[in-house]
């Protein structure tokens, strides 16, 4: 497999080290990271799935309003951010494989490395307290 | 009948971060980042450090064209591009190439260098003002020379470069911090900075500034440790390391300690050595 550009090992790096959870996808959405905190939402592991095409890890969870109709998937913040390459916000709700249901705030942004290449986004998300 | 292509590579400098002569570093040699590619008439200067001053005055009159190519534009790798006597010479023409940034040119960067109080002469009073060029992820041909660039982990825009001459290959990565550019070191290569610029190379040289100890408290300061240096050149399966960007306290004594620490008793699938000012390789 090829290099990931330094841009992307960095941002993998930063995720790894962060106690707020992360995902990390590629320009198309390929899920290529999250980290240990995402997984305590999303109910899988990244040791066991590795990364995921988009069509897979879509089907991981399903996203909600808080009172069940579904969320539409073009609202979603990282989605949002693919699309327009602009950071987004938004709080919406998932229900993941094992049946949780979690409400979450989400923050997504692009990542454009040097110089000017559109490299994917990272979308950090919180559980209210 | 096949000429033999191969490429002569030259080490004018291998000193990281700052100048440090003195009878303790004869040698490895005090001057910082220079290394020279030769095939046929095609010269290559890896970084303009301070060896390139005494590159220019060795340089053989049969160049009538020459390219720099800058891993980044720390003032180690850039102090001596002023020294370099064929800036000064209306019939050789210098190219220099430089990592690209998202903002400000190569240009008006190399210009800061090349301005008072830094420095008395400007790019623009050059009897011929040197070819920019600006690289990034990029696949460039000189000569029969190709050159893969692509950034690596260390702070500001900094490339690596694979170059490659028949079927021999070179990797020149000075600057380089392994464990902060890895995702999960040594494993999964694909996550490791600048793996694909060093599989399978014939020589490494690579940055080895650091013993553990140090870079431990050294930690995002650009630079690796012989250690991790070692497992890298492992994990990229080359065939020789050049240990390179010798820190400038260290002496002639402590680098030989310091190879022979690590080295010793251990087997490696590689050749391994301390890079030294005046190395001569010849790439067949």
């Amino acid at each position: 497999m090829a290099n990931q550009p330094i841009e992307l090992i960095l941002a993998r790096q930063f995720a790894d080290s962060m106690s707020v959870a992360v995902f990390l996808v590629d320009p198309i959405g390929n899920l290529l990271f999250y980290n240990e905190a995402a997984e305590g939402i999303l109910g899988i592991r990244f040791a066991e799935t590795g990364s995921m095409a988009v069509d897979e890890w879509s089907q991981i969870f399903i996203p909600t309003y808080e009172d069940g109709r579904p969320f539409p998937p073009e609202d979603m913040p990282l989605v949002r951010t693919l699309t327009n390459q602009q950071p987004a916000h938004g709080s919406f709700c998932i229900t993941n494989k094992k049946g949780e249901k979690h409400f979450i705030t989400v923050t997504s942004f692009p990542i454009e490395g040097r110089p000017d290449r559109n490299l994917g986004a990272m979308a950090m998300f919180w559980k209210p307290k | 009948m096949e000429t033999k292509i191969s490429m002569k590579i030259t080490v004018w400098g291998c000193r990281g971060s700052l100048p440090s002569p003195g009878p303790e570093k004869d040698f490895y040699g005090g001057n910082t980042s220079c290394v020279q590619v030769i095939h046929k008439d095609t010269c290559i200067i890896l970084d303009g450090g301070s060896g390139i001053q005494r590159l220019g005055a060795f340089l053989k009159n049969d160049f009538k064209e020459v390219h720099i190519m800058l891993s980044h534009l720390h003032i180690d790798h850039t102090m001596g591009l002023g020294f370099f006597l064929p800036l000064y010479n209306p019939n050789v023409n210098v190219h220099i190439w430089g990592p690209a940034t998202s903002n400000e040119s190569l240009l008006e960067r190399l210009r800061r260098y090349f301005s008072p109080p830094l420095f008395p002469v400007r790019l623009n009073e050059l009897p011929t003002h040197p070819q920019i060029h600006e690289i990034h992820r990029s696949e460039i041909k000189i000569g029969e020379i190709s050159i893969s660039t692509d950034y690596i982990c260390h702070p500001g825009p900094t490339l690596g470069f694979r170059i490659s001459c028949g079927n021999s290959v070179f990797t020149y990565m000075p600057d380089h911090e392994i464990p902060l550019g890895s995702a999960n070191f040594p494993n999964e290569p694909e996550w490791i900075s600048g793996v694909d610029l060093a599989k399978d190379a014939d020589l490494l040289f690579h940055d080895a500034q650091y013993r553990p100890s140090e870079y431990a408290n050294r930690v995002g300061w650009g630079h690796s440790s012989v250690e991790d240096t070692l497992t890298y050149a492992k994990l990229c399966n080359v065939k020789k390391l050049a240990l390179f960007h010798h820190d400038p306290a260290h002496t002639d004594e402590q680098l030989n300690q310091l190879l022979k620490e690590f080295t010793e008793h251990k087997k490696f699938d590689f050749d391994v050595e301390m890079c030294a000012e005046g190395n001569v390789y010849d790439l067949s």
